[in-house]
């Protein structure tokens, strides 16, 4: 284990640059895939058919296009920003596609019941959805949604390779190709740091999943 | 869609020719000298690859010039042409070498691991490196240099980088001249890093990033793909001499390496001419004087 505690500083940094792009995309992905779960079970045909599309090409591609598209083909069509700002959005886009899934099969687990008596007291559908049925379905969606954004933890190691660089994955890449280091070691360094984020998710998510289980 | 069968007969025709074009060229260049009964001192790893008739060598599969996989599935450039020298004084055709790819972060592993006989792969001589494996050659010096989009006046070298912060400098994640160019910028910031060379110079192309830096000869390849978008600006600054990776203490490998490549100058020069120095702009280089096999 050398090579991770001669290095530990460089792991540091690393490790706090995945948990930027970590947190930026949590906090994205789920804000865009919460609106595009809305629009799916919208009464609003347009928008309906708006979400059904972008869930359905967004899910299908894979992550490394959808960040080839961000990082290469927005600035052939004039839009600059830097390469992390690219990844971050890539992520989140690529990211909220399954987010919006998981919540629409929350959201389908609601009773209609719950939806017609809160239409039957006059509520309009947004207070429907931020009143009634949402609250309801992201209990019954947190585990789905916390095997989707561990899974995007772990993609953000994909993200380093399109110019974000510096995050954990990349500093393993550092250490074994410029100086020499055994793959073996620092890539379970590596590991290591991405178990710290996804176990610590872990426990954090138990702990969610148990206080808003709330027998219906 | 409907597809009928004339239309696919002659989309399948059109392929078949367009294969059968890229065949008629024989990449593969001359036959390099292959010695028929080679004799070397038991118990020496020549001694061993002699008598087994067969190596394996590790070498890049993606770089342009010095070892890429074409579709032949045969690796073509000068890494290679050097390889095949040395594989050949042992009484080793090139038909019996089986090519393994070995990109940056796993040559040192699959020397140890005893995977491959030698890797030639653009393999920069460095102290960190030759701790865990030794290095014959060098066989030729390479040194990193600036590109930048051709219209771009502002850079002319490595120490106008600092000056200009709003400048990114695009290189690859790991590899020795993304490490070497950190002390010419102004912050960690300006230096963006890719997998791969490729998207460095998709970048530079539209302008995400201001300047590209490597290896002079893996720039001149772009430079000359690029229709006069890109230029070269600056002196080199640095040398990174090129040797192949050997087992680590294997002396006599590695002093036998370097009396082949002596030897076989005209070979050398004559590899180097049909891969790495078709590229316009690159000097063929001599020989250089190897250094002290350890």
């Amino acid at each position: 284990m050398e090579p991770v505690l001669d290095n530990l500083d460089l792991y540091w940094s690393g490790f706090l640059r995945s948990l930027g792009i970590i947190g930026w995309s949590l906090l994205g992905s789920m804000v865009l895939g919460t609106v595009l779960a809305a629009f799916r079970v919208s009464p609003v045909a347009s928008l309906r058919a708006f979400g059904t599309a972008w869930v359905t090409l967004v899910r299908n591609c894979p992550l490394t296009i959808v960040l080839f598209f961000m990082a290469f083909g927005l600035p052939e069509v004039g839009v600059n920003a830097s390469f992390y700002v690219f990844g971050v959005t890539g992520l989140v886009i690529y990211t909220s596609a399954f987010v919006c899934e998981a919540l629409r099969s929350g959201i389908n687990a609601v009773d209609r019941g719950q939806a017609e008596a809160a239409r039957a007291i006059g509520l309009t559908f947004g207070q429907t959805m931020t009143q009634v049925v949402l609250p309801q379905a992201f209990r019954s969606a947190v585990p789905p949604l916390g095997s989707v954004q561990i899974a995007m933890f772990k993609n953000s190691a994909v993200v380093g390779a399109f110019g974000v660089g510096a995050d954990l994955f990349s500093v393993g890449k550092t250490l074994t190709s410029a100086q020499g280091y055994a793959y073996i070691p620092v890539l379970t360094g590596v590991a290591i740091g991405y178990l710290v984020i996804t176990l610590t998710a872990g426990v954090l998510l138990g702990l969610l999943e148990r206080k808003v289980a709330i027998a219906r | 869609m409907r597809f009928t069968r004339t239309k696919a007969a002659v989309a399948a025709a059109g392929l078949a020719l367009s294969l059968a074009a890229c065949g008629g060229d024989d990449g593969g260049g001359e036959d390099v000298e292959v010695a028929q009964d080679a004799e070397f001192e038991a118990g020496t790893t020549m001694a061993e690859i002699a008598e087994r008739g067969t190596m394996t060598i590790g070498t890049k599969f993606d770089q342009p010039g010095f070892g890429l996989l074409g579709l032949d599935d045969v690796p073509e450039g000068f890494d290679v042409e050097v390889a095949k020298i040395i594989a050949g004084a042992m009484g080793v055709a090139e038909e019996d070498i089986e090519w393994k790819e070995t990109p940056s972060e796993v040559r040192e592993q699959v020397i140890e691991d005893g995977d491959v006989d030698l890797v030639a792969a653009t393999y920069t001589i460095n102290e960190e490196r030759a701790q865990r494996i030794s290095f014959a050659g060098p066989y030729y010096v390479a040194g990193q240099q600036l590109m930048v989009a051709a219209d771009n006046d502002t850079i002319s070298g490595p120490e106008d980088l600092a000056d200009n912060p709003d400048m990114k400098v695009c290189s690859v994640t790991g590899s020795t001249p993304s490490e070497n160019i950190r002390e010419y910028l102004a912050n960690n910031n300006q230096l963006v890093l890719f997998d791969v060379y490729d998207k460095c110079a998709d970048a530079l192309g539209n302008g995400q990033v201001d300047v590209v830096t490597t290896d002079n000869v893996i720039l001149l390849g772009f430079v000359s793909e690029s229709d006069g978008e890109f230029k070269l600006v600056g002196e080199q600054f640095t040398e990174e001499p090129y040797g192949i990776g050997i087992e680590k203490g294997d002396t006599a490998f590695c002093e036998f390496i370097n009396e082949t490549l002596a030897d076989n100058e005209d070979a050398y020069i004559e590899a180097w001419e049909r891969t790495a120095g078709e590229v316009e702009g690159t000097e063929t280089p001599e020989l250089p004087e190897p250094a002290e096999c350890a």
